[in-house]
């Protein structure tokens, strides 16, 4: 079921340039295995509201993961759980465990910056710095970290805009604020910002729910050209751009995980009755 | 037919009614606006025209000397202008890192039960009365500075050169930290304001980025208000120059130039509420207008400069496209 998992990992020559540092070496054989989330019996709160109900799912390595489900079914609430991002809502409450390769990433002394460095997130409205330039924007996350070296964040500044289809539209103007380009080529910019600390995962919200057809198609491009190199875990309400980018497919109705596998399984001979009634647009 | 036709122009002619609301609306805060300035240039006319007989005899010397000797009908503002501008530069410096710390601290950090207790007690100092927040200045600031601050300052800052000479208590600096307090809750509460418009959605950029909380804070908030809270200051300073009550009764009140800030001064604030009373000569109360004039013209440069400022920081944060 896996089988364009592995295919993928072959190394391609397309772009030596961009050729990626590899943070985790893995062999095929472990690509076909690995899991990069392994989530077990997760729950999740909201003061007295459940908004995620008992779901257990493996999210695997180096592959595109769509999310889909109906509105408030708990899609944005589970995905920022992966970056532990839903700790910035006051009185939330996660109960299970979720193993980032294997560790916990809720374990007592575990840092949420530091998850959140290795498991970067785009969101549904492009969020640039207003006061920062292009280049400012793309490379604020390395200043975090402590790079100071110019030519290392030159080289990053380039690689990072050229993975999110960018670099040719704005080379030329990387001192303009980071506002002052269209609603795509921001969001394109926020990914590029988010790729420039190279996470091991990216999480995306619905990151082309506010963009035009063209801007959509070319991230789609860009989102498929990057699965690669990166674990990428994708919330959507558009059921063709699921099948079109995505790998495997879950499916989430009021806080419950319905059904996950395979996208052209789900798409084409779903198991659960639900599935089918949503994507057949029974119900919505 | 010209009846018809007649009607079907009047139907034409229907939807004006917004338009006339519309420009209405126009007129009306147009003239709004105009009423404000109007005012502001009114009092200045008065203002003048209440001192031109002390302008006319003294002209620019009423600026730069510092004699101020009613009985030999001698009037030089400097030494007033210097206490006001000293007093609200030290308020200033004392109250703005405060207010944004503080504001900073009950929109990014605070436990969410603590912020409104904590923000309404912060407002309700702005609610003591000026001789109230006097009276505490005089018999419980004064004697603790005097005892514990004042003398450790001394100690160690005394080289400067800002802290040296005879200790009074009613001084400078006691005049520019008790407008320090009148001003703290100004900038705090327009701060916070400005601090909570940030959009989360910036705040969770930076964390995305696994930024820690302070560094969410510099790049997410700081950055994106920073013309906001710098409008918060101009407002203070605004406030500072024109504070005159609690300023009074801790400043000591004798106009000279001192560089201790130990010694008493005077602002221009003060002597006008001062000795308004004992003006007897006309030229000592066009003397006390002229006062006012110069107080007023301050208040106008120092908003005048924030504009211009605050200009700056507009073209080099960029926040507009290019
Ligand atoms: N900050 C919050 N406080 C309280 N309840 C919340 C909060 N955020 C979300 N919820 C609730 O949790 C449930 C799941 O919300 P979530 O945002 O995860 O849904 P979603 O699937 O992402 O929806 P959408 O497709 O509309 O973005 C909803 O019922 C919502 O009302
Ligand atoms: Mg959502």
């Amino acid at each position: 079921m896996a089988v364009n998992t592995m295919s993928s990992s072959t190394p391609t020559s397309q772009s030596g340039a961009m050729n990626p540092t590899p943070t985790s070496p893995a062999t095929a054989a472990e690509l076909v295995t690995a899991n990069a989330f392994a989530v077990k019996d997760l729950s999740i709160w909201y003061g007295e509201k459940q908004a995620i109900k008992n779901i257990s799912i493996d999210i695997p390595v180096m592959a595109i993961t769509a999310i889909i489900g109906p509105s408030g079914c708990g899609k944005s609430t589970f995905i920022r759980c992966l970056n532990r991002m839903h700790e910035l809502v006051p009185r939330t409450r996660v109960e299970g465990k979720i193993l980032f390769h294997g560790e916990d990433l809720y374990a007592a002394g575990s840092d949420p910056a530091m998850v959140r460095r290795r498991v970067g997130m785009v969101f549904q409205k492009s969020n640039p710095f207003p006061t920062m330039s292009i280049e400012e924007n793309v490379l604020v996350g390395l200043r975090l970290n402590g790079v100071r070296n110019r030519q290392v964040l030159n080289e990053r500044l380039e690689k990072s805009l050229r993975r999110a289809a960018l670099w040719d539209e704005v080379k030329n103007d990387l001192k303009k604020p980071g506002m002052s380009i269209s609603g795509g080529q921001q969001q394109r910019l926020c990914i590029a910002r988010a790729l420039a600390v190279e996470p091991e995962v990216l999480l995306m919200d619905e990151p082309c729910s506010a963009l035009d057809p063209i801007a959509t198609a070319k991230i789609e491009e860009l989102i498929r050209e990057l699965r690669d190199q990166y674990t990428i875990v994708i919330v959507t309400h558009n059921m063709q751009q699921a099948s079109r980018v995505s790998d495997r497919t879950a499916f989430f109705y009021v806080g419950e995980l319905i059904e996950f596998g395979d996208t052209a399984q789900l798409f084409n001979r779903p198991r659960e009755r639900q599935t089918e009634d949503y994507i057949t647009g029974r119900f919505g | 037919m010209p009846a018809v036709e007649g009607r079907a122009h009047a139907k034409l002619e229907v939807p004006p009614p917004s338009r006339f609301a519309d420009k209405a609306f126009e007129w009306l805060t147009l003239a709004m606006a105009l009423a404000v300035v109007l005012l502001v240039i009114l009092v200045g006319w008065q203002l003048a025209r209440g001192s031109s007989a002390a302008i006319q005899k003294f002209g620019f010397h009423f600026l730069a000397t510092s004699t101020w000797d009613p009985v030999a009908e001698q009037f030089g503002a400097l030494p007033f202008i210097y206490g006001t501008v000293v007093s609200s530069l030290i308020a200033l410096l004392i109250a703005v890192p405060l207010s944004i710390a503080t504001a900073i601290y009950l929109t990014e950090l605070a436990p969410l039960w603590i912020r409104q207790p904590l923000t309404s007690l912060i407002e309700m100092l702005a609610a003591i009365p000026s001789v109230i927040l006097g009276l505490w200045g005089i018999f419980v600031m004064i004697p603790f500075l005097r005892d514990y601050p004042f003398p450790f300052l001394k100690k160690y800052l005394g080289w400067s050169g800002l802290f040296t000479g005879p200790i009074y208590g009613v001084s400078m600096l006691a005049g520019g930290i008790i407008i320090a307090i009148m001003i703290l809750p100004i900038i705090t509460s327009v701060s916070r304001e400005i601090l909570r418009s940030v959009p989360n959605l910036q705040r969770e950029a930076a964390y995305a980025l696994g930024a820690t909380r302070w560094e969410v804070t510099r790049i997410a908030v700081l950055s994106y208000a920073k013309r906001g809270l710098f409008g918060a200051v101009i407002l203070g300073l605004g406030r500072a120059l024109g504070e005159t009550m609690a300023v009074t009764m801790v400043i000591g009140n004798t106009p000279q130039i001192a560089t201790s800030l130990f010694a008493p001064g005077y602002t221009l604030a003060s002597v006008i509420a001062n000795e308004f009373t004992e003006a007897t000569t006309d030229l000592y109360l066009e003397a006390l207008f002229e006062i006012g004039l110069v107080l007023f013209g301050i208040t106008i440069l120092a908003n005048l400069i924030g504009q211009l400022l605050l200009r700056t920081l507009k073209t080099s944060s960029g926040t507009r496209g290019a």
